[in-house]
């Protein structure tokens, strides 16, 4: 099959810096949507934990050196980066890396910015190393993930230059305030 | 107001989409009476008081939820997951 050139979503969009905040193309290389079979749901989380993953908690992603697991709904979690194969038969998988644009908010603080946006408590101390939510990014639906001293946010790819946008207004504001 | 999903926790009213009364976990049998099914489309109750209807977490887990509320103090007293309802329950 011929090797066509793949546009990432932010393009021509990203770096975008306000003062000590910065946003960047943080898009995974693989994004696969996991759900267990009915009556698989056991195999299903021993192959995870043979990923060195496992099926995580509601609000929680759990890292592996191969890739991530995160938690997006009641029955379906999120691969990101690993090779969902150990997973074939016993899950539904479905690749949905062109789907999201994933974007990394870092600097100081950048709960301080999401709250303009986001109306979850994103402070360190509510959203701590393995958090991840599903939830509202102004009126977008999104998933955000806490990435070390940064924050991690999942939108629609279709919602790519909107979301950008969005947390650029807030990153100038809140930078503006701070000096 | 704000709304306690039972898998992502207390999260804005905003995040959420309002369906209608409970009534639509039960729906008539095959065959049932006329009467049954004008019953469950179009016949609700608009009580001053305690009502229990459908939220569906929309920006969230995705997950339907059957929440149990206060129209007069605007209080939450319950939220559970649809699919763990009892079905028929009254």
């Amino acid at each position: 099959m011929a090797e066509l050139l793949a546009t990432p979503a932010t393009d021509g969009l990203l770096p975008i810096t306000y003062g000590p905040f910065g946003l960047t193309d943080a898009a995974p290389a693989r994004i696969t949507s996991v759900a267990p079979l009915a009556g698989q749901t056991r195999a299903f989380k021993a192959a995870l934990k043979a990923m060195g993953l496992g099926w995580p908690a509601p609000n929680r992603q759990i890292r592996a050196p191969g890739g991530r697991i995160v938690r997006t709904g009641a029955g379906q979690a999120f691969l990101l980066e690993a090779d969902p194969a150990p997973l074939a038969g016993l899950g539904a998988l479905t690749d949905q890396t062109d789907a999201w644009a994933t974007l990394r908010l870092t600097g100081p603080a950048p709960d301080e910015v999401l709250a303009r946006l986001i109306p979850v408590d994103l402070r360190p101390g509510a959203f701590g190393e393995d958090a991840a939510l599903r939830t509202a990014l102004g009126h977008m639906m999104s998933v955000v993930l806490r990435a070390g001293d940064g924050i991690e946010i999942m939108v629609f790819r279709s919602m790519a230059r909107t979301a950008v946008h969005e947390i650029a207004a807030a990153m100038s504001a809140v930078a503006a305030r701070r000096g | 107001m704000r709304i306690t999903c039972p898998l992502c926790g207390e999260r804005d009213r905003r995040e959420f989409y309002y369906y209608g009364a409970d009534d639509y976990l039960r729906r008539p049998g095959e065959g049932a009476a006329p009467a049954a099914w004008d019953a469950y489309l179009h016949l609700r109750d608009n009580p001053a008081g305690v009502t229990r209807d459908l939220w569906y977490h929309d920006m969230g887990c995705a997950a339907w939820l059957v929440v149990e509320r206060n129209t007069v103090t605007h209080e939450v007293l319950s939220v559970r997951l649809a699919s763990e309802a009892e079905e028929g329950a009254a």
